[in-house]
């Protein structure tokens, strides 16, 4: 049996979540104000701030999705963590100081705080609504798989929990609650991925791990007929009768003849070891017929040495097509350029006080986010060796790891996914919130508000986009998550970063040229992934070969169009002060 | 009791100076990691083969080349902070 029901991971969970919603209504009286709600007062301390950043960029994509990467494809998925990791950089080194002299609630005030337009305004007001929307799905989409087989709850009854949690977060006290709420994810995600490293290292490397008489190296069979019922191996699946766990060592390095387990090993030493170690990975080989869609996993020896190179998971690497070479190095621009473009990432420098403490907090921020990323790899190999492992999900290789070790940890483990996709969820409806009532009602329509109304805008906007998220993680539910996180730094990097680095460093730009930029960047980048090759085929069911564009991340070519956008059209328009 | 208006021309001049001085210590530092985020990628893309190599002994490159720009990132931004401090406090001492 794979998954059963954990009353300890529901308990916990239960326990977080009514915890941070009692600390949100505490807070709720901080956030009367448009300046408290929106931007924290500016008065969050500078360290706090920083594993805030960490909560908030940790998503759900990051801790499962990079985990199950690593875990089913080996080194490819490190390069996602490199590629995530290296994106602060160019927040720290170019945009944490400007943006926080610059903005005062929302990524809109920063690009227009020159100009005064309410063009900039509706323009950056739409690609951040975009923005968040496709990064919130995966979010939400994450949090129903997580609660089916964990909690044995249908997946709607995962999105609406998550859902109607962080809505009364974001409500009861903004940006004071939301960022406490990302401080405490962030300091239990670090910690007990940790904590499951630090076991990991002690149980080192062990051959056969988890086999029971139930988890035959053989191959084994899934099919889901067309009524909808699921098969394992010809007999329908239950807990008794489900697939046997898969990930092991077959045969450890020969410094370790005649032992079955290396027993404790020091970080470097655990990955110089597997490296020489053969492990036992599985295929996946669909076919479909009239009985249904069968899915064969079959067990595949492989040197631990070619799992910890390029090439597992992005084929093109080896392959020698240059447009699979192109699709890689488009999708590693897309995270370098992407995090300091994300609306949600942004707004968090407007808690603190000052450009100093922006910038001290973005360096804490990465310290926990690196060391977050560098523990991956250790949960990703760990999980592939485990024996733990369910083949038909990525997404379920941390909590199976955990697993592992005992279940007391998985119920830890599992709560803190959920925490996980709780504290992105809350900066996103945040960042939205205010796109819409600051941005949008107050600055696009101008509408007039006292100050309370901005608020109380605010918080109708939040509970606007919660509903919005909760409904499109059930229309999407079958959609890959990992493609909606990709779309959403592709647009962001695409729409934002030209702009924002251009208005910082170019004096001649306008602000026809932003919102151009802006405009284009953003449908342009949609526009590359809604024909792209992977959406072809894996979004609309349809052949590869039927895409118009050669290579499926848009950012490569998307992003330097931003950027000759702005500049062409900044020198065909007056630049500001000169007179009409 | 309230700065003269001569001390506080002088100290906005000086704010102003920190600030372009770390702006370019930031732009400095960004291109330094940009050079090796993208000596990195044109091993991934064009020689993935080499980060198989073991020069160290133990860990491949691409795991110590992952490493490193992961810890290279910290390192810099340790720097930085550590320069912008000594850039503030040169320039209000001043």
């Amino acid at each position: 049996m794979l998954y059963e029901t954990s009353p300890a991971a529901v308990a916990i969970f239960a326990a977080f979540v009514l915890g941070v919603i009692g600390l949100s209504f505490y807070l709720g009286r901080k956030a009367q104000s448009a300046q408290g709600y929106y931007a924290a007062h500016g008065e969050i301390h500078w360290f706090v701030n920083g594993i805030a950043f960490a909560g908030d960029y940790l998503s759900a994509a990051s801790f499962l999705g990079i985990c199950g990467m690593i875990a089913f494809h080996g080194y490819d998925g490190f390069l996602y963590s490199i590629g995530f990791l290296a994106g602060w950089i160019v927040a720290l080194f170019v945009i944490a100081e400007p943006i926080k002299a610059l903005g005062r609630f929302t990524f809109a005030d920063a690009l227009d705080a020159r100009f005064n337009s309410r063009g900039i305004k509706l323009a950056v007001a739409i690609s951040t609504l975009v923005v968040s929307i496709f990064y919130l799905i995966p979010q939400m989409v994450g949090a129903g798989d997580l609660i089916v087989p964990l909690l044995g709850l249908p997946h709607a009854a995962g999105v609406i929990l998550v859902g109607v949690a962080v809505t009364m977060i974001v409500v009861t006290a903004g940006m004071v609650s939301t960022t406490w709420v990302q401080f405490i994810k962030g300091s239990l995600l670090v910690f007990f991925c940790g904590i499951l490293t630090a076991l990991i290292l002690d149980r080192g490397l062990v051959v056969n791990a988890g086999r029971c008489a139930d988890a035959v190296p053989v191959p084994q069979v899934r099919t889901v007929t067309p009524d909808g019922r699921v098969l394992v191996d010809g007999a329908a699946q239950t807990n008794k009768h489900d697939l046997r766990p898969v990930g092991t060592i077959a045969a450890l390095p020969a410094r370790y003849a005649g032992k079955t387990s290396t027993g404790p090993l020091r970080p470097l030493e655990y990955l110089a070891a597997l490296e020489d170690s053969t492990i036992v990975t599985w295929s996946a080989k669909k076919h479909v017929d009239e009985a249904g869609t069968h899915t064969t996993y079959s067990p595949v020896e492989r040197r631990g040495a070619d799992l910890l190179k390029p090439g597992g998971y992005f084929k093109g690497l080896t392959s020698g097509r240059l447009a699979d070479r192109l699709d890689f190095a488009s999708l590693m621009l897309a995270l370098f350029c992407g995090t300091a473009s994300l609306p949600h990432i942004l707004i968090r420098y407007y808690t603190v006080k000052d450009a100093a403490a922006a910038r001290k907090s973005t360096v804490v921020g990465i310290a926990a986010i690196g060391a977050f990323y560098v523990l991956t790899l250790y949960l990703g190999l760990g999980a592939m060796t485990s024996g733990a492992l369910d083949p038909t999900s990525t997404n379920m290789a941390a909590p199976l790891l955990a697993k592992s070790f005992s279940t007391a940890l998985f119920a830890v483990i599992s709560a803190i996914a959920f925490t996980t996709v709780l504290g992105t969820v809350s900066g996103l409806i945040m960042a939205g919130s205010g796109a819409v009532a600051h941005d949008l009602v107050e600055n696009v329509l101008r509408i007039p508000m006292t100050d309370h109304e901005k608020v109380r805008c605010g918080k109708i906007a939040a509970v606007g986009l919660g509903i919005v998220a909760m409904a499109l993680g059930i229309l999407f539910r079958s959609f890959n998550v990992s493609f909606l996180v990709g779309w959403a730094f592709n647009i962001a990097a695409s729409a934002n970063l030209p702009a924002l680095v251009m208005l910082l460093f170019w004096p001649r730009t306008t602000k026809q040229g932003i919102i151009a930029a802006v405009t284009v960047g953003m449908l342009s980048s949609l526009a590359w992934i809604l024909l792209s090759a992977d959406t072809f085929e894996k979004v609309y069911g349809w052949s590869r070969d039927a895409s118009v564009v050669p290579f499926s991340q848009p950012g490569l070519v998307t992003i330097p169009l931003g950027f000759l956008v702005l500049v062409v059209v900044s020198l065909l328009t007056p630049p500001r002060g000169a007179r009409p | 009791m309230a700065a003269p208006a001569g001390d506080d021309e002088r100290a906005t001049t000086a704010r102003g100076g920190a600030a372009d001085a770390t702006r370019r210590i930031g732009l400095a530092l960004f291109w330094v990691y940009v050079a090796c985020y993208l000596a990195f990628m044109v091993l991934v893309l064009l020689f993935p083969e080499s980060l198989s190599l073991r020069p160290f002994g133990g860990v491949n490159l691409a795991i110590a080349a992952g490493m490193g720009l992961i810890g290279g990132a910290l390192v810099l931004a340790i720097v930085y902070m550590a320069a912008c401090r000594a850039v503030e406090g040169g320039r209000s001492r001043g």
